[in-house]
């Protein structure tokens, strides 16, 4: 089974501000981590890897630091990776982004299996994981919690839905996104810290991936931000006064008042 | 001419002042030797357009818009059904795409996919002036594959403006991936939908960094411009008397084989009632302490003819499913009471709950976020004003 995981660099918080007097995104100060979610995607391979053999790829677009981000993967099982990095790829939105992988994994050439995190935690879309599949012209199942059993070119899952699981079978290759339920991710051992460290990250420009300028970075994107801001909060609310038996009574009182209850 | 990709800054009217540098929302824009000067990264968006008094910033992306727009016409609203049933997501965006649809005067469809569907007619109930219904057994389940090519042979046909769709399990699994065959936008999550009628483009408004940033996005030359839309972001609005057509579509199976297969559906038997459906949700957090607590809500949750619902953390430690999470990475729910006990109300627990309409907040520390948004709020230990609540409400 060879694999591919697709990580992303993402600020380390989602307690991002707007500056009020610049109205600019407030940057300073900010550790970039890997997005949790992608951390189980590299589990999951790591753990496919060990029960059947093979190797896993770790890929990642980003600007050059996000080749930290790769480091890190080698250190809790990545056994190549990949930084897919170029100016032209400045400005992506999901379509840009899915077409640049999907470039990146068809010159890798032999793989079986994608993994993707369910979703970042900066952009929130969870749309890159089905895009790729699209733009590879694979099979897609996203929400991942459990493989059940890879077999025969075929891999059968658990998925997580709304109101419960579904069972799903797919032929391989395919995409899928994985929810945090999937695994605990190891943490680093002294031997991949040492090798991460070593490690020399190869870098895929836009010349080396043959892609159409015209469908990656800004020019690739359908869509543009317009405008960002902070949102409006509630207003705050009244604070009950009293013993906590009164304010119990109170608010009960104060519910059947307005016939909420 | 200073240039960086398709904006420019003409010199001679530019003077320097720095308007500009505040409105980039992305902080690109540098005041160098007196002029205005834009870094890499631009997106073109034209805040600082707007911002120049002198007209000394120029766009040339203006595009083929109007090209494009009138060759697309339309609002098409996927409504999804599950074993039969259309769900109430369906309606909100109806009731809402109706609204934008009256603005761009055009027509407002239904598209409706599954098995023996009732109530069909409701759709147009809610708005639709047409409903494009697919019914075929192999669309019972959510068979995301043929969604995803019927869907998309559909807007190929007859080419809408604009698509929107429920941002469910399913509809954040396959709508993307029809985006992606269309090589068109798609904004996932909007929590508002405008129109700029001058250029017929949808707005679309969604949450980013676990709702801590709103952005608006468009798709200003490529169509149909989609989005998904969280359930109970806008509120359904039945209208009298409308009548529509109802357009049934024959499913042709020729030649395509869904790669995927649905084996089983396991559903989550600990929700008695659906978070979703609820008017009264009573939501236990990290506070609750260990999975045994969550029995006191239950309890209180009984004598309400309340949901119980969950925060993040309890779920992360296994105490309740997660078909009860409420929150950016778990439902979205909308009820007139939500009642948060011993959750501190991050951000992302905020923007799956905070348009309810009553909230009640019970948390021993007063500085917990939660009580910025409730309605009512009681600082004290929730194991001492749970019971308390319930033997009130008994008696």
């Amino acid at each position: 089974m060879n694999i591919v995981v697709c990580l992303k660099q993402v600020p380390g918080t989602t307690q991002v501000k707007i500056d009020p007097q610049t109205n600019t995104l407030v940057r300073q100060g900010i550790k970039n981590i890997v997005n949790p979610f992608d951390t189980y995607a590299v589990e999951e391979g790591a753990r496919i890897k060990e029960r059947f053999g093979g190797k896993v790829t770790a890929i990642s677009m980003g600007p050059p630091q996000a080749e930290e981000v790769l480091r890190e993967a080698i250190s809790t099982g990545a056994d190549e990776v990949i930084l897919l990095s170029d100016s032209a790829f400045a400005g992506s939105d999901t379509l840009a982004t899915s077409y640049t992988l999907a470039r990146a994994i068809n010159k890798i050439q032999e793989y079986d299996l994608v993994i993707c995190g369910r979703q970042t935690i900066d952009g929130d879309t969870a749309q890159v994981g089905p895009e790729l599949a699209e733009t590879l012209e694979i099979p897609f199942v996203a929400y991942v919690s459990q493989i059940e059993e890879i077999d025969n070119g075929y891999m059968r899952v658990q998925r997580m839905v709304e109101d419960g699981h579904e069972v799903i079978e797919t032929p391989l290759p395919a995409v899928i996104t994985v929810v945090k339920e999937i695994n605990v991710p190891r943490l680093p051992s002294l031997r991949g810290l040492t090798k991460a460290k070593s490690a020399v990250i190869p870098t895929w420009t836009a010349k080396e991936l043959g892609v159409d300028k015209n469908m990656v970075g800004l020019s690739g994107s359908a869509t543009r931000v317009i405008k960002i801001f902070s949102p409006q909060r509630a207003y705050r609310g009244e604070i009950l006064q009293g013993s906590l038996e009164s304010q119990a009574e109170s608010l009960i009182n104060k519910l059947r008042d307005t016939k909420l209850i | 001419m200073v240039k960086s990709m398709g904006i420019r800054i003409d010199p001679d009217k530019c003077t320097g002042c720095g308007d500009c540098t505040a409105s980039c929302p992305f902080g690109l824009i540098e005041i160098i030797d007196e002029k205005a000067h834009i870094n890499e990264g631009c997106t073109l968006c034209g805040a600082c357009q707007e911002a120049c008094s002198y007209d000394a910033i120029l766009i040339e992306a203006a595009i083929e818009t109007a090209a494009i727009s009138d060759s697309h016409r339309g609002i098409w609203v996927f409504a999804e059904a599950k074993d039969g049933n259309l769900k109430s997501v369906d309606y909100e965006l109806l009731s809402r795409g109706r609204e934008l649809a009256d603005t761009l005067k055009t027509e407002l469809c239904a598209i409706c996919f599954g098995h023996n569907i009732s109530e069909v007619e409701q759709l147009i109930a809610y708005g639709a002036d047409k409903v494009y219904l697919t019914d075929d057994p192999a669309l019972a389940n959510h068979q995301e594959d043929f969604y995803t090519w019927e869907l998309t042979r559909l807007i190929e046909e007859h080419k809408p403006e604009i698509v929107l769709a429920g941002a469910t399990s399913l509809g954040r699994s396959f709508i993307p991936r029809v985006a992606a065959i269309l090589k068109t936008g798609l904004t996932a999550d909007c929590t508002e939908l405008e129109i700029d009628t001058e250029r017929r483009l949808l707005l679309q408004t969604r949450p980013a960094f676990g709702g801590n940033i709103m952005a608006t996005i468009i798709c200003q030359t490529r169509r149909p411009q989609m989005a998904t839309v969280r359930p109970r972001v806008f509120k359904k609005n039945p209208l009298e008397g409308r009548k529509g057509q109802i357009i049934k579509v024959d499913f042709n199976k020729e030649g395509i084989t869904s790669k995927t297969k649905l084996l089983n559906f396991v559903e989550d038997l600990t929700e008695r009632v659906k978070i979703e459906d609820a008017d009264i949700i009573v939501s236990g957090g990290r506070g609750l302490d260990k999975a045994e607590n969550f029995q006191l809500l239950e309890e209180l949750a009984a004598v309400m003819g309340a949901a119980v619902g969950s925060s993040r953390p309890p779920v992360d430690d296994g105490w309740i499913p997660y078909s009860h999470q409420v929150g950016q990475t778990g439902k979205t729910i909308c009820p007139k009471l939500y009642i948060a006990c011993g959750i501190s109300g991050a951000v992302q627990h905020l923007a799956g709950m905070q348009t309810s309409e009553t909230i009640v907040a019970i948390n021993n520390d007063a500085e917990a976020p939660i009580f910025e948004i409730a309605t009512y709020g009681i600082v004290g230990d929730l194991f001492e004003v749970v019971p308390m609540l319930i033997a009130k409400l008994k008696g």
